[in-house]
């Protein structure tokens, strides 16, 4: 392998990996991906720290929160919800 | 809250028991108002998107036909109350995103090839690094061009599945997993960058040839 490059395999691989992570791949891809992995150490790495991105995104909440709704709010949210209910012939 | 709860909510409300109503408001508030804050930038846009969408959601509500996908029906609508909002980069072309920035090389070291990556088997267990990591991932997903931040946030943040988030956003199935793939490379380089300021020396891991 030359200083600074990885295999075309790699490289496939390298597009590939969101959707291995994500059982999205067909079969006869996922059989090719873990043929790879198996001897691959550096492709294994790589995919393993793009599993620990996805996990901290699933974790992640926006800091900001939105201020208490008022009553106002609420009311037109209330009514509306009434009028879609009565439509359907649910009366709460 | 898990999603079985908010379908639960969902079929409640459209059989019009009241008891569901508050709990629901403030679940899809807090959700939508985080979503739209990400996608806005604005709080006080974030404020009226999330009030405009759950309005038009309760108007609507006997049109929800398939209460499973609650949370896509809510979430595309307030997409669309977000694109009204949009106040940056409108007219700014969109940036693409290159698959070729994000692989990181080998370098040749002495007789060893090492992979310029940070050590990722031990995330920071520290609650004060745990924060910083946290403030790194934000800006990083910040810092997405929008259609690869809607993705993201659609997909590994909401939870929607690949067809929910292509319905949400008018993209075929494809599109959806090119750019996230590209969203979730896009992060992961960021985040590295930042572990390996942890390290200090910045050394990769290393392989025998």
């Amino acid at each position: 392998m030359e200083h600074g490059t990885r295999s075309e395999e790699c490289r496939e691989i390298f597009e590939m990996l969101s959707q291995y992570l994500d059982l999205e791949l067909p079969p006869e891809a996922c059989r090719e991906m873990e043929a790879h992995l198996a001897g691959c150490p550096p492709c294994i790495e790589f995919k393993e720290s793009l599993r620990k991105t996805m996990a901290l995104c699933r974790e992640y909440q926006a800091g900001e929160m939105p201020g208490p709704i008022s009553q106002d709010a609420r009311q037109r949210l209330l009514e509306a919800w009434q009028r879609a209910a009565a439509r359907k012939g649910n009366t709460p | 809250m898990e999603k079985a709860t908010e379908v639960q909510l969902a079929r409640d409300l459209i059989a019009g028991k009241p008891e569901a109503f508050d709990r629901f408001v403030e679940h899809f508030r807090s959700k939508i108002f985080q979503y739209s804050w990400m996608m806005c930038g604005h709080r006080e846009d974030a404020e009226e998107v999330s009030q405009d969408t759950l309005l038009k959601v309760f108007e609507n509500f006997d049109q929800l036909r398939e209460p499973e996908h609650v949370r896509s029906w809510v979430l595309r609508i307030a997409k669309n109350f977000c694109l009204m909002k949009r106040r940056r980069s409108q007219y700014a072309p969109t940036q693409e995103l290159s698959l070729d920035d994000y692989m990181p090389a080998l370098d040749r070291n002495g007789d060893q090839l090492k992979l310029q990556i940070a050590d990722w088997s031990s995330l920071p267990e520290d609650k004060v690094l745990r924060a910083e990591l946290r403030r790194v991932l934000d800006g990083a997903i910040g810092e997405l061009p929008d259609m690869y931040r809607v993705v993201i946030l659609l997909r590994d943040v909401e939870e929607l599945s690949t067809e929910e988030t292509a319905q949400v956003l008018d993209l075929t199935s494809d599109a959806v997993k090119t750019r996230l793939h590209r969203a979730r490379l896009a992060i992961r380089q960021k985040l590295d960058a930042y572990l390996r300021t942890l390290e200090g020396s910045g050394d990769g891991t290393r392989y025998a040839l």
